[in-house]
C-alpha cells in the first residue's frame, strides 16, 4: 500500500514561496520521478512528503490517512539520501537493522530481515564492515537495504545516484528498477537527470520553480510536451526551437523539432547550414549546424556512418508530422 | 529538520547558555559603568549597603560625572601604561608571528621524529602563567643564580638584574615564550592545509623557493596570521600573572590592565579604576570587532 | 609531497627542528631536572645537567610544608567542575545552533564570543563585590561558576564546530528510520559527537586549570588552586630553587600530559573553528 495524495500543498521559507499551491496524486505501486533543473523545488517536495519539512498549508495524505502533521518516523516511509547518510559508527549489519531496532522488532526477526536484504543486495560479505570501508556503490546498496527492511509504504529517493561515477550509475539505475519490479512498492525518485527520469519512471512530474509543468508517462512527455519548457527538458540532445517566419509558416509563435526528427544530407532539403561540430558516438553522430538562418544552432542526429566535417554545407529535412507548435506563451498548440 | 516543533525545542535548549552569558555580561558591566561615574573609595569610608542600594544605583556614593574618566587619562601613569601595553603587545606579536611562521614552515618539512618535536614546541603553552613567570624570574633571570647570569659570566660579562634593568625585554621574552607555541601550532595547521598542487603548479611556472613563499604560502597563511594576531592581542592586552609575579608593575612594566588592577584592588579607588575599566573594555571591543569579522566570515562558508 | 626528499636534506631539517624544539622546551626540562637536585646543586655554577644526586626530597618537603594536596584538589574541582557544568549547558545550545539554525544563530554565536573578549580587569571590582555579597569569595563554588562562564563561549563554539560536521542528512535518516528525538540523540548523535565533546572537555579543563586572573584575585586560603599556590613562591626565602621546581613540576605535569593528547583539537578550539 502506498497511495500518496497532496492537496493544495504550499511551502514558504520566510517570505519566499518555493512551492505554490500544488495538487498531486501518486498511485500505489507507481514509480514516480520528480525531475527539473536545480532549485525547482523537487527536493523540497520530497522532504514535505517525508515530513522532514512542515508544509506551510495544504494537506498530505498517505493511504487515505491525513499525514500532514505526522512526524517523519510515523509516516511509514523510507528514504535514501543523496549522501547515503549511513551511520558511520555502525557496521553495515547495524545500519540495516537500525530502523527495525527502532520499531522494536525481536532480534530473530531483525536477523532474518537483515540477512534477506543483504542477499538481495549482494551485501552478505560486507555485513561486519563499517560504511567507511565500502565503495560508493556498496554504500548506496546499504542505504537501499536500510530502506527495504522496513517494508515501507513508499520509498523516497533523493538524487541517490548523483555521487556515483557514470558506469556505476547505469548499473544502479537498473538495480533500482528491478527492485521496483520485485517489490511493487510506491517509489518517489528525485533527480535532475532526465535520462534517469525517462528510463525508470512510470510517471514523470516535471517541476519548474515549484510549479508542476506536466505529469505523465515518459512517452507522453516525449511526444506531447505541454509547453516549451517540458519539450526542452525531456529528450537528449535538446529539442531545437525555431521562431520567426519559419514558425509562422506552421501557424505558431515558435516550433520545436527534435534532433532525431531531422534528416541531414548533401543533396537538398528545405533548410541548409554549415557543420560546426560533429560528435561521433559510434552508433549515432550529432551534428551542430550553424548559419541556417533559423536559430543559432540546429542539432541533428544522424546515423553513425554519416561523415560530414567541420565547414561542410549540408541540407536539412525536418519530419513535418512531428513538429511541435507553441504559442506566444510557450504553450503547445494541439 | 526544520519543523516548527524542533524550532521551539531548539530555542529552549539555547536558553540557559544565552541567559547565563547575558547576566554574566550585563550585571558586572553595568556595575562598572555606574561606579565609573561615582566617587567610591572603600578605604576612606565609602560604603555600600546590600540589597536595595544595588537597584537604586548606590545612593550612598556621590555622582562625579566624568571626573574619573578625565582623571584616569590625565594621571601621570596613564601614558606610560599605554606605551608599555603597546610595546608588550607589539613586541610579542612581532616575535611570535615571525618566529611562528619560520617554525611552522620548518615543522612542515619531512624529518625524523616530527611528532616529538611538535610536542616539545607546544609544551610552553600548557605551563600555567604563574609557573612560567616564576621559573623565568628565578631560574633564568635572577642576577645571582639564574642561568642567564651564569651564561653572562661564562662570556666574561657582568650579569645584570634583568627584571629591573631590562624589565621590558624580560617580560616580552617570557610572554613570547608562552605564546610562540600558539602561533606556531595555528600557522602549522594552516600550512598543512595548503594544497601541494598549488606549490607544484608554481614550481612548473618557474617560481623559485622564495617567490613561492611570498606569492603562495604567505597569502595562504594571511587568514591564519590575522586570527593569530587578533586572538593574541585580546589575551595580551589582559596579561596579568606574568607581571604580578615578576615585577609587580615596577620598572616600567605597568600595563593598562595592571594599572586598573592597582587602582581597583591595591589603592581601592574603585571609581577611577572603573573608568579605566571602561576604557579597557572599549579598547578590547575594537579588537574583538575585527576578530569577529574574520571569524564571522568563516561561519557563512 | 609526492616526491622523495634527499636524506641529506631530511637530516638537516631534523637537526634544526630538534635543536629549536629542545631550546623552546628547555625551561620546562630544566625545571623538571632541578626538581630532583639538592638546593646547592640547583644553583651550582657551572650548572649541572644530569650528573647530580637524584633526590625526591624536594617533593616531600613541598607536600609537607604547603599542604599541596589541598591546592591540587581545588584545581581539580575548579577545572573539572566548571568544565562539566559548561558542557551540560553548552551541549544543548550547540546542538540546536548546529542542527536547527535560524537567522539569529550567527549573531548569537558571535555575541557569545564577544563576552569572552571582555577584559577581566574591567569587571574585576563588580565581580569581587558580588562575590562578597553572595558569600562566594574564596569558595570553590564561586570559582567553578566564574570559570564556567568565562569558558562557556569557547565550549559552545567548539561543540558547535564539531556538531556542524555531523551531516544533517544522517539525523534526518534516523528520523526517517523511526527514531524518536531521544533515540536519535542516544544512538546516532552522541556516538558521532563523543570525540568532539571529549576534546572540548580536555581543552577547557586545561584552560581552567591554568587560569590565573580570577583564581589569584578571588581566592585566599580555602579555595586557592595551584596557580595561587605557585604564586605564593614569588617571595623567596633562602635557597628554594629545587623546591620551587618540584612545586612547579607537580602543577604543570598533569596538564602537559593532557595537553599532548589534545594538541590535534587545540587549534580548532583556540581559533573558534576558524582554522582547522
Amino acid at each position: 500500500m502506498g497511495r500518496i495524495v497532496l492537496e493544495k500543498v504550499t511551502k514558504s521559507f520566510g517570505a519566499t514561496e518555493v512551492i505554490p499551491p500544488l495538487d498531486l496524486t501518486i498511485e500505489d505501486g507507481e514509480f514516480t520521478v520528480f525531475v527539473g533543473p536545480s532549485g525547482c523545488g523537487k527536493s523540497t517536495l520530497l522532504r514535505l512528503i517525508a515530513g522532514l519539512e512542515d508544509v506551510s498549508s495544504g494537506q498530505i495524505s498517505i493511504d487515505g490517512q491525513d499525514a500532514t502533521i505526522v512526524p517523519p518516523a510515523k509516516r511509514g516511509l523510507a528514504m535514501v539520501f543523496q549522501s547515503y547518510a549511513l551511520y558511520p559508527h555502525m557496521s553495515v549489519r547495524k545500519n540495516i537493522a537500525f530502523p527495525l531496532r527502532m520499531a522494536k522488532l525481536d532480534q530473530a526477526e531483525i536477523d532474518k530481515r537483515v540477512a534477506s536484504a543483504a542477499s538481495v543486495l549482494n551485501l552478505s560479505d560486507y555485513l561486519d564492515r563499517r560504511p567507511g570501508q565500502l565503495s560508493g556503490g556498496q554504500r548506496q546498496r546499504v542505504a537501499i537495504g536500510r530502506a527495504i527492511v522496513r517494508e515501507p509504504a513508499a520509498f523516497l529517493f533523493d538524487e541517490p545516484l548523483s555521487n556515483l561515477d557514470a558506469a556505476l550509475r547505469v548499473g544502479m539505475r537498473l538495480e533500482i528498477s528491478e527492485l521496483h519490479e520485485r517489490l511493487k512498492t510506491t517509489m518517489i525518485y528525485v533527480t535532475h537527470d532526465q535520462v534517469e527520469a525517462m528510463t525508470m519512471a512510470d510517471k514523470i512530474v516535471v517541476l519548474r520553480a515549484g510549479n508542476i509543468e506536466q505529469v505523465g508517462s515518459p512517452l507522453e512527455l516525449y511526444h506531447t510536451p505541454r509547453n516549451q519548457f517540458v519539450a526542452g527538458f525531456i529528450g537528449s540532445p535538446k529539442m531545437n526551437f525555431i521562431a520567426g517566419d519559419e514558425a509562422a509558416k506552421h501557424g505558431a509563435a515558435s516550433i520545436g523539432i527534435r534532433p532525431e526528427h531531422i534528416t541531414v544530407s548533401d543533396d537538398g532539403g528545405p533548410w541548409s547550414g554549415v557543420v560546426s561540430v560533429s560528435e561521433h558516438l559510434g552508433s549515432d553522430t550529432f551534428f551542430h549546424i550553424h548559419d541556417t538562418g533559423l536559430a543559432d544552432t540546429i542539432t541533428v542526429r544522424a546515423d553513425g556512418e554519416v561523415g560530414f566535417r567541420h565547414g561542410d554545407r549540408v541540407h536539412l529535412t525536418p519530419r513535418d508530422d512531428v513538429i511541435h507548435r507553441f504559442d506566444r506563451n510557450g504553450l503547445r498548440i494541439a | 529538520m526544520a519543523t516548527q516543533h524542533s524550532r521551539s525545542a531548539a530555542r529552549l535548549m539555547m536558553a540557559p547558555a544565552v541567559f547565563l552569558l547575558l547576566v554574566w555580561m550585563l550585571v558586572p558591566l553595568s556595575l562598572t559603568l555606574i561606579f565609573s561615574f561615582k566617587k567610591f573609595l572603600p578605604l576612606r569610608g565609602d560604603q555600600i549597603e546590600s540589597g536595595w542600594d544595588w537597584v537604586t544605583f548606590f545612593p550612598s556614593l556621590d555622582w562625579v560625572g566624568f571626573a574619573n574618566y578625565s582623571r584616569f587619562v590625565t594621571s601621570s601613569s596613564f601614558w606610560p601604561a599605554v606605551s608599555t601595553t603597546l610595546l608588550i603587545v607589539g613586541g610579542v606579536l612581532i616575535i611570535t608571528v615571525c618566529l611562528g611562521i619560520l617554525l611552522a614552515i620548518l615543522l612542515d618539512q619531512p624529518m625524523w621524529g616530527q611528532g616529538v618535536v611538535r610536542i616539545l614546541v607546544i609544551a610552553p603553552f600548557f605551563v600555567m602563567p604563574t609557573v612560567s613567570a616564576l621559573v623565568w624570574k628565578n631560574m633564568f633571570l635572577d642576577p645571582n643564580n639564574g642561568l642567564f647570569s651564569h651564561l653572562w659570566r661564562a662570556f666574561g660579562a657582568e650579569p645584570i638584574s634583568f627584571l629591573s634593568e631590562a624589565a621590558m625585554p624580560s617580560i616580552i621574552l617570557i610572554v613570547s615564550w608562552q605564546w610562540l607555541p600558539f602561533a606556531t601550532l595555528i600557522l602549522l595547521t594552516a600550512i598543512q592545509s595548503l594544497d601541494s598542487e598549488q606549490l607544484e603548479a608554481a614550481e612548473m611556472d618557474g617560481a623559485p623557493v622564495l617567490k613561492r613563499f611570498w606569492f603562495i604560502v604567505l597569502p595562504h597563511l594571511s587568514r591564519a596570521i590575522t586570527i593569530v594576531i587578533l586572538i593574541q592581542t585580546i589575551f595580551l592586552l589582559a596579561i596579568f600573572a606574568e607581571i604580578f609575579v615578576t615585577t609587580g608593575g615596577a620598572f616600567g612594566t605597568r600595563t593598562l590592565s595592571y594599572l586598573i588592577f592597582q587602582r581597583v584592588l591595591e589603592s581601592q579607588n574603585v571609581g577611577l579604576g572603573s573608568a579605566g575599566g571602561v576604557y579597557a573594555i572599549i579598547l578590547a571591543n575594537i579588537v574583538a570587532l575585527l576578530l569577529m569579522r574574520v571569524v564571522g566570515k568563516n561561519l557563512d562558508a | 609531497m609526492a616526491r622523495s626528499v634527499t636524506t641529506r636534506r631530511k637530516m638537516i631539517n631534523t637537526a634544526l627542528a630538534w635543536g629549536i624544539g629542545l631550546l623552546i622546551f628547555f625551561p620546562i626540562l630544566w625545571t623538571i631536572l632541578t626538581s630532583f637536585k639538592t638546593e646547592a646543586q640547583a644553583i651550582a655554577n657551572p650548572p649541572i645537567f644530569l650528573n647530580f644526586d637524584w633526590t625526591l626530597e624536594n617533593y616531600a618537603v613541598v607536600q609537607e610544608r604547603s599542604d599541596y594536596m589541598k591546592f591540587l584538589w581545588n584545581s581539580v574541582i575548579i577545572a573539572g567542575g566548571s568544565t562539566i557544568l559548561g558542557i551540560i549547558i553548552a551541549v544543548p545550545a550547540a546542538w540546536s545552533m548546529a542542527f536547527v539554525p535560524s537567522k539569529a544563530t550567527k549573531d548569537i554565536l558571535l555575541w557569545m564570543l564577544s563576552t569572552k573578549m571582555l577584559p577581566a580587569v574591567g569587571v574585576l571590582y563588580p565581580i569581587y563585590l558580588l562575590f562578597v555579597e553572595l558569600g562566594l569569595l574564596d569558595s570553590r563554588a564561586g570559582l567553578v561558576i566564574v570559570m564556567m562562564l568565562i569558558n562557556l563561549p569557547i565550549i559552545v563554539w567548539m561543540l558547535y564546530t564539531y556538531f556542524k560536521e555531523i551531516p544533517g542528512e544522517i539525523l534526518e535518516a534516523a528520523r526517517m528510520d523511526g527514531a524518536e528525538l531521544k533515540e536519535e540523540i542516544l544512538y546516532v548523535l552522541t556516538p558521532m559527537a563523543v570525540p568532539g565533546i571529549a576534546s572540548t572537555i580536555l581543552l577547557n579543563f586545561i584552560l581552567a586549570w591554568n587560569e590565573a586572573f580570577w583564581t589569584l584575585n578571588l581566592t585566599a586560603v580555602d579555595a586557592a588552586p595551584l596557580t595561587a599556590f605557585i604564586a605564593s613562591y614569588s617571595s623567596p626565602e633562602g635557597l628554594f630553587y629545587a623546591k620551587l621546581s618540584a612545586a612547579s613540576t607537580m602543577a604543570i605535569a598533569p596538564i602537559l600530559i593532557l595537553g599532548w593528547f589534545s594538541q590535534k583539537q587545540l587549534v580548532r578550539g583556540l581559533t573558534f573553528g576558524a582554522v582547522k
